[in-house]
């Protein structure tokens, strides 16, 4: 079987699996967000936290929840670092430094999961299990919730309410993250993954020397770390450790699990908003966008100039036998369009061009199929651009779902769009220009500064995948990339928030033939235009100075 | 010679209608459905030279400032010119200098000939304008007091050739009144007090009679006033989605911003450090200059459109929501029908012929010249090809008028007595005779009421007796190419909703014939002004006219409420547009040339992203090409030099905004279709032209630059 044969089916075998679970999970997810029913135990929790899950909240008090609980949780995940070295089951590791706990509270609770530890050498089951894991819940869970708010937003109108945030938190996480991800971790362990509570593994290598083994609940957290987007990983190698991911079945798998909810929740958008085919319009952006990185990815990764990379069949150097090239590419494409950050191969190890495509898919904004929630407000508020840009074209003012876009709601989405870049080209440029942050390059040259552009392209966008090769545990970038995630997680969650809530006082405009079809391929075709170009050229110079420069030398 | 009067002389379904307007053109030659008929505002380059002083005026910071794209591209300019001052020995320094400023005058200039041609038309009304003498009314007494110092509730007096010295309503007396000054039209209309042609305008002229006026308006604010300052946009305020349009374009500059001053660290440590000048050439060709200079232009061009169309907007936003209008409130009367009843048929009862009831109708209508006579005549002659008998052949003819006892008119000559009239007089004139009614005749009439027509019976008394011949069937003519009109406006989503004062049998035939939506049948103010609430409570924006004053609550509520120029101040004041002409069918135009706007400024917004594509490809290789030769693959346009590649880039930058002046005054080609086949044809010229242009134009501009000796 030619290796490109194999992809296409892989490649094929993963689409099916999506198209097979998009209708059931959308609509079960829709489901949970419309029902008027608490489960017993989502009820012991809002009774324990004092939150009232029936009451309707407006945009700020929503966003009240979303900040509160955030800092609270940042809060926790850095003490429980910092007093690590008193916990049971801390397997002997010290208190992780103030810098470095920072850095991880802030990257785990802003679903980015950028690693500047190891983790089998830094956390003990506590942090990892108590901590991390929980994070990996519940920081999808905010995502998820936000985006729901936002569908909320266009299918309500003459309200201020987008719901319940503690509701839309809970449920997410009991109805949705929790029953699938243990599925999935069923699935993990029988493919292989190791889970236990254990200690260091001793063992005796081939050569006769002894070695410690580091074990641990991996398949579960393997689970949540895929199914919610997050990436970080149990051991520093992520997913291409065998304990994680143990065979090309798996690596699919974890993909599939990866992409699952961020496309199936464009069908729950369909489903809320009263329209499956506008879910469809979003859906078809996304997967366009998805394919096309992933041909492109492949075949860069393919095209093997050079001797060595012949010989081996394609660029095989930081890739796993295991997945080969095409298993690589396929994961390194759907890990950062969406802002998961696993990595099964070493994306500095990618060629120039590939580097750039992993870079440039984080820059888009992680929007195809992006973040668990994430990734569907991002590609509604690139719609909402494409809207007012081309919707002026029909002759009449842009309007999406039937919400007039004027001057407060685009304000809002052009805020968002704001942010990212300037997160990302900011920080990096700050780096660039004092005397000492460049010093953690491992490279010099176009490839040295794509390390340091990767670092914040990543953290800006939530994304925690690492072009490896840049020490990133040092004050500067433990603080600095700390901040970017902040910055990049909450501050668009202001202007969705706020968007929504502009769009749910809308009275609606009733649809007519001179009314912008946005369910149609054209429009999808727009939009991925509008992605490409608005955001997309916005980071064209510095990747001209980077993976271009390498990739076209 | 008298005439019978058919008007008065049948049911009364239309006595609703209150024939308030003045004598208007029967079909506006602008109704008929043409290619492309929104457009025209020829533009003359001669007009750019004209405006250049205005251009050059607003160059002032102040002003800049409002324009933030087009501030951001001054203060490069401004950066670039120091920079070349700096290093006088550097021709490219000073080249991309100059083009900078260029692009920003270009940018004036194009603001500058959009208001240049509203400056115009404000002259011609200042002329009007002049210091009237008022004969102010103190009790009796008269007085003559400047027209300046008049008060709102002022009664002043008007005669033959005065020029009325502020806008008010007539409280006493009728005259004609020549309103050329404001309208443009000569023909003079008819002023009077009470009902709904009270109302007369300043600066316009009394030709015949006295009339007292209550002054309404204080001196300063007359309409004229508010004329000149929005054909000159003095009072031109940005319109919402032209806000939101410059709050993105705003972000879009800081986004590039950003990329650009980012830029420096990065390029310094490819070792490749950027001049100030290139990177401001750079940052000059991301942000979205195209639509940030031309986007106030097009403003005031829509506005201009409907000026030259004799409407006035009395606020940007107005013309905006037409584009937006989904529902149109048209009046019947005027708008859809001629407003008259024509002769449609001749129908026979059994035994006769439609020829025997054609010459008999002709000749009793002879001498009636009203245009429901007029038309039996005309029908008369189209159909049967009986040529117009004139009075005087008929010798002895005894003509007997209509009466408001007898509803009847006709002829006596040769012994033969012609009637025509309403079903029961000619039925009661007949039977007096002791003549026969045939037996259909009652149902050939309720046939036609039902279709919502008006039957008119034509009976004779000769050798045979007296006798019904047959039927008239009078109808309310639809104007011609009406149901195309209205199927182009639901192919564009707006429903049409006929308003009529006649019964819900006669509006529903008509309705049907005209092929409008829906209507609304015996319309009170208070019907309209609840479908329009209706309407608007589903979200829909409603578009309606009025003249009267009790229009005026409607036209208020209406998103685009256009009143006409003869109706009353308070229908005026109400509306948000006034149509000079009084012609209701405008309102389509207008709605036309709402969308024309939208449609203008989207294209050239998605024209101007899309070119960044190509500036990328020109300049990227030309900065870092010597640091990373492999970025010389990104020179896809073989540009000859980094400076030639950059300057090209600037100067297609700048001439983009010349060559799209006449577009975005004309505006973009306008044809109504569904919004998705609107879409798929702006996007592949906009859009993807405005990705492909800039290649072909950059690629020439470095032609000819090479040919410049010393830079070759």
């Amino acid at each position: 079987m030619s290796p490109i044969f194999a992809d296409v089916l892989q490649v094929s075998a993963l689409i099916v699996a999506l198209a097979l679970v998009y209708v059931p999970l959308g609509d079960y997810m829709a489901g949970v967000y419309s029902s008027k029913k608490h489960l017993r135990v989502e009820r012991w929790i809002y009774r324990s936290i004092g939150a009232n899950p029936d009451t309707e909240m407006r945009w700020p008090a929503y966003l009240r929840g979303v900040l509160a609980f955030s800092v609270i949780s940042v809060l926790f995940l850095y003490l429980l670092q910092r007093i690590q070295n008193h916990l049971p089951g801390s397997l002997g590791f010290a208190a992780v430094t103030p810098q470095q706990a920072f850095n991880t509270a802030a990257s785990f609770v802003t679903n980015t999961n950028w690693q500047s530890y190891s983790g089998e050498t830094t956390m003990g089951h506590v942090v990892q299990t108590g901590g991390l894991a929980v994070q990996n819940f519940v920081s999808a869970a905010v995502g998820i919730a936000v985006a729901i708010a936002l569908v909320r937003g266009f299918a309500r109108s003459r309200t201020g309410d987008l719901g319940n945030f503690w509701s839309d938190l809970v449920r997410t996480t009991v109805r949705i993250l929790l029953p699938l991800s243990f599925i999935a971790a069923i699935v993990l362990v029988a493919c292989g993954a190791i889970e236990n509570f254990g200690n260091w593994h001793d063992l005796t290598t081939l050569g006769g020397g002894s070695q410690g083994m580091p074990v641990g609940s991996v398949a579960s957290q393997e689970a949540i770390k895929e199914l919610g987007t997050n990436g970080g990983g149990f051991f520093n190698a992520n997913s291409a450790h065998p304990f994680e991911n143990p065979n090309a079945f798996t690596n699919l798998f974890e993909i599939f699990l990866i992409l699952a909810i961020p496309f199936a929740l464009t069908r729950t958008f369909g489903k809320m908003v009263g329209s499956v085919k506008q879910g469809y319009a979003i859906l078809a952006a996304m997967f366009v966008i998805w394919i096309g990185f992933v041909v492109l990815m492949t075949w860069s990764e393919m095209a093997h100039p050079g001797a060595a990379l012949q010989a081996a069949g394609g660029a095989m150097e930081g890739k796993e036998q295991r997945f080969g090239v095409g298993g690589s590419s396929l994961f390194a494409v759907s890990t950062t369009l969406t802002s998961t950050g696993a990595v099964d191969a070493a994306h500095s190890s990618l060629t120039g061009l590939g580097g750039g495509i992993a870079m440039l898919s984080m820059m888009l904004g992680e929007l195809a199929p992006g973040g668990t929630g994430s990734g569907l407000y991002g590609m509604l508020i690139m719609a909402i651009i494409a809207v007012f840009i081309a919707g002026l074209m029909v002759g009449r003012t842009p309007e999406y779902l039937g919400k007039k876009i004027g001057g407060r709601e685009i304000k809002f989405a052009a805020c968002y769009i704001l942010i990212t870049p300037a997160v990302a080209l900011i920080f990096t440029a700050a780096s660039m220009a004092l005397p000492t942050p460049i010093h953690s390059a491992a490279n010099p040259g176009a490839h040295g500064f794509s390390e340091v552009l990767y670092a914040f392209t990543s953290a800006a966008n939530n994304n925690g995948s690492a072009f490896a090769g840049l020490n990133a545990n040092t004050d500067w970038y433990n603080t600095m990339i700390g901040l970017a995630v902040i910055l990049g997680r909450f501050l668009p969650m202001v202007f969705v928030l706020a968007l929504a809530g502009s769009l749910a006082e809308q009275r609606p405009v009733p649809e007519t033939a001179g009314t912008l079809r946005t369910e149609k391929p054209l429009f999808a075709g727009l939009l991925v235009g509008t992605v490409l170009i608005v955001t997309g050229l916005t980071y064209f110079p510095a990747l001209a100075l980077g993976p271009i420069a390498e990739g076209l030398s | 010679m008298t005439s019978g009067d058919t008007k008065t002389s049948v049911e009364e379904p239309m006595s609703t209608e209150t024939p308030v307007r003045a004598p208007e053109p029967e079909v506006p030659a602008n109704a008929q459905p043409e290619a492309g008929r929104v457009g025209a505002g020829a533009f003359e380059p001669r007009q750019l030279l004209k405006s250049l002083p205005d251009a050059m005026r607003k160059l002032d910071p102040r002003v800049m400032v409002k324009s933030p794209v087009m501030f951001v591209v001054e203060i490069g300019s401004v950066l670039t010119t120091i920079l070349s001052i700096a290093h006088p020995g550097d021709w490219f320094g000073w080249a991309i200098a100059v083009w900078l400023w260029l692009t920003v005058i270009f940018a004036n200039l194009a603001e500058a000939v959009a208001e240049g041609r509203g400056k115009a038309q404000a002259d011609t009304l200042r002329k009007a304008k002049t210091d009237t003498i008022a004969r102010r009314l103190n009790g009796d007494a008269e007085e003559s007091v400047p027209g300046t110092e008049l008060r709102v509730g002022d009664l002043v007096v008007c005669e033959a050739g005065d020029i009325i010295p502020g806008d008010g309503d007539v409280v006493e007396g009728v005259a004609s009144v020549d309103e050329s000054a404001i309208t443009g039209e000569s023909a003079p209309v008819i002023r009077e007090s009470g009902g709904d042609r009270c109302a007369v305008t300043g600066g316009t002229k009394v030709l015949s009679d006295r009339i007292v006026i209550k002054i309404t308006t204080k001196p300063g604010e007359t309409f004229i006033d508010r004329m000149i300052s929005l054909v000159e946009g003095a009072a031109r305020q940005k319109t919402p989605n032209e806000i939101a349009l410059n709050i993105l374009l705003a972000s879009l500059t800081i986004v590039f911003l950003l990329a650009v001053v980012t830029l420096q660290p990065f390029a310094i440590y490819a070792k490749a450090e950027q001049s100030m000048i290139v990177l401001v050439a750079l940052l000059v060709c991301l942000i979205p200059t195209t639509i940030g200079a031309l986007l106030s232009a097009i403003g005031i061009a829509g506005m201009d459109r409907l000026v030259q169309r004799n409407v006035l907007a009395m606020s940007g936003r107005a013309v905006e929501a037409a584009g937006d209008v989904s529902t149109l409130l048209l009046d019947k009367t005027g708008t859809i029908t001629y407003g008259n009843r024509q002769a449609s048929e001749f129908v026979p009862v059994r035994g006769t012929t439609a020829a025997e009831v054609a010459d008999a109708a002709q000749l009793s209508s002879l001498a009636d010249e009203t245009p429901e006579g007029r038309s039996i005549v005309v029908l008369a002659k189209e159909k049967f090809g009986l040529r117009e008998r004139h009075e005087g052949e008929l010798v002895d003819a005894e003509w007997i008028p209509f009466t408001a006892q007898t509803r009847m008119s006709g002829v006596d000559v040769d012994g033969r007595k012609v009637r025509k009239g309403a079903t029961g007089s000619v039925i009661a004139w007949v039977k007096e005779r002791g003549g026969t009614v045939a037996e259909d005749a009652q149902s050939l009439t309720d046939t036609i009421s039902q279709a919502g027509g008006t039957p008119l019976l034509v009976a004779v008394e000769d050798t045979d007796g007296a006798r019904v011949l047959g039927v008239i069937h009078l109808k309310d003519v639809v104007k011609h190419g009406m149901r195309e009109r209205f199927d182009e406006l639901r192919r564009m989503g707006i429903k049409t909703v006929m308003i009529t004062g006649d019964n819900p049998l006669t509006a529903a035939a008509i309705a049907q014939e005209a092929g409008v939506d829906d209507f609304l049948a015996e319309a009170t103010p208070e019907d309209k002004m609840a479908l329009i609430k209706r309407e608007q409570s589903g979200g829909k924006l409603v578009a309606m006219t009025g003249d009267g004053t009790n229009d005026a609550p409607a036209l208020a509520q209406a998103d685009v409420g256009v009143a006409m120029n003869t109706g009353t101040s308070a229908a005026k004041e109400a509306g948000n547009m006034v149509d000079l002409d009084s012609n209701p069918t405008k309102l389509i135009e207008i709605v036309e040339i709402g969308k024309q706007l939208l449609i203008t400024r989207g294209a050239l917004t998605t024209f101007s992203i899309a070119n960044d594509v190509a500036k990328y490809f020109a300049i990227i290789p030309a900065m870092f090409a010597i640091a990373y030769p492999g970025l010389d693959k990104l020179n896809i346009m073989a540009l000859h030099s980094p400076q030639s590649a950059i300057l090209s880039a600037i100067i297609f930058n700048a001439l983009i905004i010349v060559a799209l002046v006449p577009l975005a005054l004309r505006g973009v080609q306008y044809r109504p279709m569904s919004a998705d086949k609107m879409l798929r044809r702006n996007l592949a010229i906009y859009g993807v032209g405005g990705l492909i242009a800039p290649f072909i134009g950059i690629k020439i501009i470095d032609m000819l630059i090479t040919l410049i000796p010393g830079i070759g």
